[in-house]
C-alpha cells in the first residue's frame, strides 16, 4: 500500500533529524501525536503541530511524558496511527507505557532522541547512553525493536519503517536517534507518495456483535503470532489491560496464563529477527577487523576505517541500523573468520556487551567509549583499530 | 478455547431463570467479581448501567476507561469497549482515545487514590482543556487493594495501614478541586442515593466537557475495620444519617471529616466551550481554509 499524498511532501528539502522524522510520520499516515517538550526532541512535534492541522491529525502538548505516552495509546485504540517524541529523562518517564504498549499489543512509535545522562545531564549534547534502557527499561519480560537512523534521510525512512514494523507485530517501535542526528541539517528526498510503501492496520473481519477476543490466534496470518486489531465504535467490545490476560484479553493471574502469553509476545518478534535486523556493511567481507557501530557514531567510524584501509588494514565497518533485536548471529559468524571487534558508541559501554556476548571470546573485542557531549575524534577510533590490527 | 473460558455468558443466568436488569450491559461470563461484601463499588456499578440504560447510548458508542485498584477493574465487568489502564493514567488514555474517536463518550470511572494521587495532575489538566468525558470517582477514603494505605481523600485523623496513628495531612476536598480546575458538571453522591446517583451519572454524561461525579462508598474491609465503622450496612446507614442534599452548595463547604455532614448534590452546572470547540475555533481563525478537520471529528463537531 502507498502513503497518503496527504501527508508527504514529496520533494528535496534541507531538514534537520528533527524534522525528518516528523516528516517520516506524516508519509507514513500518521494522524496523532501527544508530545511533551524536552530538548532536543522537541523540534519533531512543533513540525508535525504546525503540519497536523493541514492534513488532518491531532497534536496536543499533555502535562508530562506519562500522560503523552498513554494519549496515544488511547488515539491508537480509538482508530489512530500515533507517535511521541522524548529525550533520556522523559524516556525514563515513559518506559511503564512501553510496557503496557507491548502487553495490550497496541502499535505505536516512540522517538528517543538521546542525550548526554544520567539525570538531566546534557540536554544539548548528544549520547548513546539509553541503548539498553531501550531493551531492558520497562519492567518483565518483553521484546522491542529499535532502529539507530545516522542522518536526517535515515529519520525520515527509518520513522516510515519504525511505523510499518509496529502495524505488522502490534508492537511499540523505537527510533534511536540522538541530539547529532536531530539537528543536523541535510538533503532529504522525500518520494512521491506511491512510493512510500506502508504497511496498513490488519483489523479483524468480524463483524459487530460477532464475537471477537484481541488475542485470539484465530485470524493471525499462517504462521504469525499477531491477532488483528479491533478499534472503539466497531461494536467488538474488547477488553483491554496491562494485567496478564487471555485470549478474550480477561485478567488470568496464574502462571498457565502468563507463560502463554509471555512466550508469545517474545516469540513473535523473536521469530521474525530475520526481516527485522537490517544491517549496512562496509567492506566487511575481505575485512580482519570488524567496526561495529551505529547512529551517528557510525559516521565518524568512516574516516578511521579509511585511514586504517590506506595503510593495508583490512578493516570493515558493520553498521547496525536495527539494534534491537541485537544481530548477535551475523556477529557470531564474523567472530569465526576475524582477528577482532572495534565498538565505538557514545556509552560507557552498551552494545558492546552484546557484541562480546556473540563472540563468546573467540577474539578481542575493543570498546571504544565515549561519555557523550561529542562525537568520537576518528584519531580515537583509529587507534583502537591499530591495536586490534597489530 | 482454554479451560478458564468456558463459563457463564449472559445466555446461562447465575440464578436460574433470573436475568439482572442490568445484565446485559455487564459481561456476566467475568462474574463472580472480586469485590469485598459491603464494599460499594458494585452498587455505583448498578447506578451506572441504569444511568446509560437510561441515557439510550448505543453500547457501541460507549468506552470505558479505569486505572488500577479496585475501582479499576469496573471496565473488566462493563460489556463496552474497556480499557483497563496503568495506574493513575485513565484520563490522558481517555484523552487520547476521545481526541481520536470523538463519536465516543468516554466514561473514566477510578478510585480516589489513582485518580487524586499518581493521577492528581492529569485530572486537573483535563478539567483545564475541558475535554469531553465523564470521570466518575469512587471515593472510599483510603488504597483497598494494595491494603488500607493512607490517600489523599483520607480524613485527618483516621487510620490507615500506612497512618497506623492517624492520618495528619488534609485531605482533597473533590468538589472543589474539579470545580477550581475548570470542570463545568460536578456532583457527589453516596452510594446509598441510588436514584439521585444514576441521575448525576446520566445527567454528567449528556452534558459536553469535563463533567465529574464522586460516588462516596464504603470499604468496610479496610478503611471501615481499621477505623471501628461497623460492616458494609452500618456505613451505608451511616450515608443515611450523616449525608445533607445541598444542591449548588459552595463547594468550599464540601470538604469531609470523620463526622461532618456530606453534603451531597449537584454543585456546579456551567457552560464552558469544551476542548473541540477551542482548538477548532483558534484552528479556523489562524488556517483559514487551510485547516482540515480530522476524518473523525467530522458530523460530531464540525
Amino acid at each position: 500500500m502507498g502513503a497518503d499524498p496527504r501527508g508527504v511532501l514529496t520533494g528535496t528539502h534541507f531538514l534537520d533529524g528533527d524534522h525528518a522524522a516528523a516528516e517520516g510520520a506524516l508519509a507514513a499516515g500518521a494522524n496523532f501525536s501527544a508530545g511533551y517538550p524536552i530538548t532536543p526532541s522537541t523540534e519533531v512535534v512543533e513540525r508535525l503541530a504546525v503540519r497536523f492541522p493541514k492534513t488532518g491529525g491531532v497534536f496536543i502538548q499533555m502535562e508530562d511524558e506519562l500522560a503523552a505516552s498513554i494519549a496515544i495509546q488511547g488515539a491508537v485504540w480509538g482508530g489512530a496511527k500515533a507517535i511521541t517524541v522524548t529525550s533520556g529523562p522523559g524516556f525514563s518517564l515513559m518506559m511503564e507505557h512501553l510496557g503496557y504498549g507491548v502487553i495490550t499489543e497496541t502499535p505505536f512509535v516512540l522517538i528517543d532522541v538521546q542525550r548526554g545522562g544520567p539525570s538531566t545531564g546534557l540536554p544539548t549534547l548528544p549520547g548513546q547512553a539509553d541503548m539498553m534502557q531501550a531493551r531492558w527499561g520497562s519492567h518483565g519480560d518483553y521484546e522491542i525493536i529499535a532502529l539507530a537512523p545516522q542522518s536526517p534521510q535515515e529519520c525520515f525512512d527509518l520513522t516510515i519503517k519504525a511505523f510499518n514494523f509496529s502495524e505488522k507485530l502490534r508492537t511499540p517501535v523505537l527510533l534511536m536517534m540522538d541530539e547529532c542526528v536531530g539537528h543536523m541539517l541535510e538533503r532529504v528526498e522525500i518520494p512521491p507518495a506511491e512510493q512510500i510503501e506502508i504497511e496498513p492496520r490488519r483489523f479483524t473481519d468480524k463483524g459487530p456483535g460477532e464475537q471477537y477476543w484481541p488475542y485470539s490466534l484465530e485470524e493471525c496470518e499462517p504462521g504469525g503470532l499477531v491477532p488483528p486489531m479491533t478499534k472503539v465504535g466497531l461494536g467488538h467490545y474488547p477488553h483491554i489491560t496491562g494485567l496478564t490476560h487471555d485470549e478474550r484479553g480477561y485478567p488470568a493471574m496464574n502462571a498457565a496464563a502468563q507463560t502463554k502469553l509471555v512466550e508469545r509476545l517474545i516469540a513473535k518478534i523473536r521469530d521474525r529477527r530475520d526481516e527485522i535486523i537490517i544491517l549496512e556493511e562496509d567492506h566487511v567481507d575481505d575485512a580482519e577487523v570488524v567496526v561495529v557501530s551505529y547512529g551517528i557514531t557510525a559516521r565518524v567510524c568512516h574516516p578511521a576505517v579509511d585511514r586504517a584501509r590506506a595503510e593495508g588494514h583490512k578493516v570493515g565497518l558493520l553498521r547496525l541500523i536495527t539494534v534491537w533485536p541485537f544481530a548477535g548471529s551475523r556477529i557470531r559468524a564474523l567472530a569465526g573468520r576475524v582477528r577482532g571487534f572495534v565498538v565505538p558508541e557514545m556509552n560507557m559501554g552498551q552494545m558492546v556487551r552484546e557484541v562480546e556476548r556473540a563472540v563468546a571470546g573467540r577474539c578481542p573485542v575493543r570498546h571504544v567509549p565515549n561519555a557523550g557531549g561529542a562525537v568520537h575524534d576518528p584519531d580515537t577510533i583509529y587507534a583502537a583499530i591499530r591495536e586490534v590490527c597489530r | 478455547m482454554n479451560e478458564t473460558c468456558s463459563i457463564a455468558t449472559p445466555s446461562t443466568p447465575l440464578v436460574p431463570g433470573e436475568h439482572h436488569p442490568v445484565e446485559e450491559w455487564l459481561r456476566m461470563e467475568r462474574m463472580p467479581h472480586i469485590w469485598c461484601p459491603g464494599c460499594g463499588i458494585g452498587t455505583s456499578v448498578n447506578c451506572f448501567t441504569r444511568a446509560v440504560d437510561e441515557l439510550g447510548i448505543p453500547h457501541d458508542q460507549i468506552a470505558i476507561v479505569s486505572g488500577i485498584g479496585c475501582t479499576g477493574r469496573v471496565a473488566g465487568y462493563l460489556r463496552l469497549d474497556s480499557f483497563h489502564t496503568t495506574h493513575g493514567r485513565a484520563i490522558p488514555f481517555a484523552t487520547g482515545l476521545k481526541l481520536a474517536h470523538p463519536e465516543t463518550t468516554v466514561v473514566v470511572y477510578s478510585g480516589d487514590g489513582d485518580l487524586f494521587a499518581i493521577g492528581g495532575n492529569h485530572f486537573i489538566h483535563a478539567a483545564r482543556r475541558n475535554v469531553d468525558m465523564t470521570v466518575i470517582c469512587v471515593n472510599n477514603f483510603n488504597y483497598g487493594m494494595t491494603g488500607g494505605q493512607v490517600a489523599p481523600t483520607t480524613p485527618e485523623w483516621a487510620a490507615a495501614s500506612t497512618t497506623p496513628y492517624g492520618a495528619a495531612e488534609k485531605p482533597f476536598n473533590l468538589p472543589n478541586l474539579a470545580e477550581a480546575a475548570g470542570a463545568v458538571y460536578v456532583a457527589r453522591w453516596t452510594v446509598y442515593h441510588v436514584r439521585q446517583l444514576t441521575k448525576a451519572i446520566r445527567e454528567a454524561m449528556k452534558k459536553p466537557g469535563f463533567t465529574f461525579v464522586e460516588v462516596i462508598a464504603p470499604c468496610p474491609t479496610l478503611f471501615g475495620r481499621r477505623n471501628r465503622l461497623g460492616d458494609g450496612l452500618a456505613m451505608y446507614e451511616s450515608y443515611h444519617t450523616r449525608s445533607v442534599v445541598k444542591n449548588g452548595a459552595d463547594t468550599r463547604e464540601c470538604a469531609l471529616t470523620m463526622d461532618s455532614p456530606i453534603v451531597c448534590g449537584s454543585f456546579v452546572d456551567i457552560e464552558r466551550p469544551s476542548y473541540f470547540v477551542t482548538q477548532i475555533g483558534a484552528l479556523r481563525r489562524s488556517l483559514g481554509d487551510r485547516y482540515v478537520l480530522p476524518d473523525t471529528w467530522k458530523g460530531v463537531v464540525g
